[in-house]
C-alpha cells in the first residue's frame, strides 16, 4: 500500500469502489455538510467534497472533509488549480494530511467565468497533471514541488478527473496516459450519458493497458428530470447527453421522471459492472445527495466492504 | 503588435474636463494599425473633445501631434519645445507610451486615451486577436506554433481540459479551443507522440511573476 488511504484499501482489494460527493454549503453552515455526511455515511466508501464547485464560492474543501472527517467518512479533498498557485496547493495538502485527509482529486478547475465571481483574476499556476506530478513527488521523494526536503511527507493517494467525453476524442485516452504518466493512482470520470462512446473510451483504455495502471470509477449522475437532462444536454460544456436519455425521460409524465432518472442510473451501473477496466462508481447526485442511497441498494453494491 | 482600442469617449470627456489647454498625441506604430491611436484618431478625438467642450460652455485649447513612436525617448522629446503650453497630454498611444509621457515631462499629466489590450495580430479587416502573454519563455517549438498560455483560458501546458467542446473553449463559444488547434497541428505534422510529453510545471519568472522585466543588451549600448 502506498497510503493509508480507505480508497486505496478497497481498489487494491479488487472490490468494487463506491464514491459520491458532497457539495459544501455557500454560507458557513457546518450542519449541512454534516447532514449529508450522515446520509452518504453508510452508503459509501469515500466521499468527495468540491472546491468552488463550478466556480461558485462555498465552504472550502478542506474545512468540509474535516468535519466529514469527524464523522467518521473518509474524505476525498478536491482540488483545483484555478484558486492556487503551487504554494497554496502544498500549504493546504499539509493541512489537509495533518487532518487525517489521506486521498484527494487534482483538478485544474472551471473557469472562473461561469462562476459568481467572473472578474476575479484566476491562478492556474499548474494543471491538474502537474499538480498530480507535485503531490506524486511529494509522496515519494518526500520534497516539496520546489526540491526542498519535507520534516513529513504528506502519503496522499492520488485522484483525477478524466472526460472521455470531450474533445477531441482520439486524444482523450492518450490525456489519461499522461496523468498516469505523472503518478496519478484513481479516476474519476465525467458523468456517462452515453454508454456506447463510453465503452469505445474504456477499451481504447484496455488496449494501451492503462486500466492495470490506474483504477477507473465511473460517474454516474441521476437525471432529476427532463429539465435537468436539457440543461446538461445544451449548456454544459463537455457532456454527451443523447438523444435517447431526453426521449427516454420525455416518454414519462413528469411527476414520474425523477424516478425514472434514478432507475436510469441503477441500470447504468449494472452494465458498467461487467465493463473490463471499471473498478468502482462515482455518484455525483448533484444538490440530491438523498438519493444516492436508494442507487446504491438497487444497483447492488450493497454492503459495503468494511476495511481496516 | 500592440493592440489597443479607445476609451469611451464619455470617460475620455470625463478625463480631459479640468484641462482648458490639451495635447493630444498620437503614435504612428501599432495603434495606427489597429485603427486606435494614429493621426486619423487623434483627428477625430480631437474633434469631439472641442465639441463636447463647446456643448459644455468650457474652453478648450488643444494642439494635435502624431510621433513616429512614443516607445522611444528621442521621439518623446519632440514635443518639448512647445510641451510647457499646455496642462495635459492626452496620450492615443498604448500605456507604454502613456507612461512615457509621465516620466519625460513630470510636471504634465499623462492621460490614457486607449485601453491597451493585448499583443496580437489582425485576423481580417477591424478583427484583432491575442496571440501572445510575453511570458518570456517560448514553447511553440513543442505545441505545434500555437501558444497555449495566450490561447488556453486555463493556460495549460498538457490540456485541452474536460470542458473543450466541437474545438470551442467552454469559456465561450466564440473562443477557439487553443488545444484542439494544437491538436490539429500535431496531426498535421505527423507529431501526435509530441502531446505524450508531459510538461512539467512553468517557471513563471520570466513572466511578470518576476518583477518587472527589462532587456539590456550591451553589445547596443553606448
Amino acid at each position: 500500500m502506498k497510503t493509508e488511504s480507505k480508497l486505496e484499501k478497497i481498489l487494491e482489494s479488487g472490490q468494487l469502489a463506491v464514491t459520491s460527493e458532497a457539495g459544501p454549503p455557500r454560507g458557513a453552515e457546518p450542519e449541512v455538510i454534516r447532514k449529508k455526511g450522515e446520509m452518504l455515511k453508510k452508503f459509501v466508501d469515500c466521499c468527495n467534497v468540491t472546491d468552488n464547485q463550478t466556480a461558485m464560492v462555498r465552504v472550502c474543501s478542506l474545512a468540509s472533509c474535516i468535519i466529514l472527517k469527524e464523522l467518521g467518512i473518509s474524505p476525498i479533498l478536491q482540488m483545483t488549480a484555478r484558486d492556487r498557485n503551487r504554494l497554496a496547493i502544498q500549504a493546504d495538502i499539509l493541512g489537509a494530511y495533518a487532518f487525517g485527509i489521506n486521498t484527494m482529486l487534482c483538478l485544474t478547475g472551471d473557469h472562473q467565468s461561469f462562476g459568481d465571481h467572473p472578474t476575479a483574476a484566476n491562478v492556474f499556476d499548474l494543471d491538474s497533471i502537474q499538480m498530480i506530478q507535485g503531490v506524486h513527488k511529494i509522496r515519494e521523494e518526500g520534497t516539496f514541488m520546489g526540491g526542498a526536503k519535507m520534516t513529513v511527507a504528506p502519503k496522499m493517494y492520488i485522484g483525477a478527473a478524466a472526460n472521455p467525453f470531450a474533445d477531441p476524442f482520439e486524444l482523450r485516452v492518450m490525456r489519461l496516459a499522461k496523468k498516469v504518466a505523472a503518478g496519478v493512482d484513481f479516476i474519476q470520470t465525467q458523468c456517462i450519458f452515453n454508454l456506447d462512446k463510453f465503452a469505445k473510451w474504456m477499451q481504447m483504455v484496455c488496449d494501451e493497458g492503462l486500466d492495470q495502471k490506474v483504477h477507473i470509477l465511473a460517474g454516474i449522475t441521476p437525471m432529476k428530470g427532463l429539465g435537468m437532462a436539457r440543461y446538461m444536454k445544451n449548456k454544459v460544456p463537455g457532456m454527451d447527453v443523447p438523444d435517447e436519455v431526453i426521449n427516454r425521460l420525455k416518454g414519462v409524465p413528469k411527476e414520474k421522471q425523477a424516478d425514472e432518472g434514478i432507475t436510469m442510473a441503477v441500470e447504468q451501473i449494472q452494465q458498467l459492472k461487467e465493463m473490463k477496466g471499471v473498478h468502482g462508481f462515482h455518484i455525483m447526485a448533484i444538490e440530491w445527495e438523498e438519493k444516492v442511497p436508494e442507487i446504491v441498494e438497487r444497483a447492488g453494491l450493497l454492503p459495503r466492504p468494511q476495511v481496516d | 503588435m500592440i493592440v489597443a482600442e479607445q476609451k469611451p469617449l464619455k470617460e475620455i470627456i470625463n478625463m480631459v474636463s479640468p484641462f482648458k489647454k490639451l495635447l493630444i498625441v498620437g503614435c504612428n506604430e501599432c495603434v495606427t494599425v489597429c485603427h486606435a491611436g494614429g493621426r486619423k484618431e487623434v483627428e477625430q478625438l480631437a474633434a469631439a473633445l472641442s465639441m463636447a467642450a463647446q456643448k459644455d460652455g468650457r474652453p478648450l485649447e488643444i494642439k494635435e501631434v502624431t510621433l513616429e513612436r512614443c516607445c522611444d525617448p528621442e521621439y518623446i522629446e519632440q514635443v518639448r519645445p512647445f510641451i510647457d503650453q499646455y496642462e495635459a497630454v492626452l496620450s492615443c498611444a498604448c500605456s507604454v507610451g502613456t507612461q512615457y509621457f509621465a516620466d519625460t515631462y513630470p510636471t504634465k499629466w499623462a492621460l490614457p486615451a486607449l485601453n491597451t489590450s493585448f499583443m496580437g495580430g489582425s485576423l481580417a479587416q477591424g478583427i484583432w486577436a491575442e496571440r501572445c502573454a510575453g511570458c518570456g519563455n517560448c514553447i511553440l517549438h513543442e505545441t505545434g506554433g500555437i501558444c497555449p498560455i495566450a490561447r488556453c483560458s486555463k493556460r495549460m501546458l498538457n490540456g485541452p481540459c474536460g470542458g473543450s467542446t466541437g474545438g470551442h473553449c467552454e469559456v465561450n463559444p466564440d473562443i477557439p479551443c487553443g488545444w484542439q488547434l494544437i491538436w490539429d497541428r500535431l496531426v498535421a505534422l505527423g507529431r501526435i507522440p509530441d502531446y505524450a510529453k508531459i510538461m512539467a510545471a512553468k517557471d513563471w519568472n520570466t513572466s511578470r511573476d518576476g518583477g518587472p522585466r527589462k532587456i539590456v543588451r550591451e553589445d547596443l549600448t553606448i
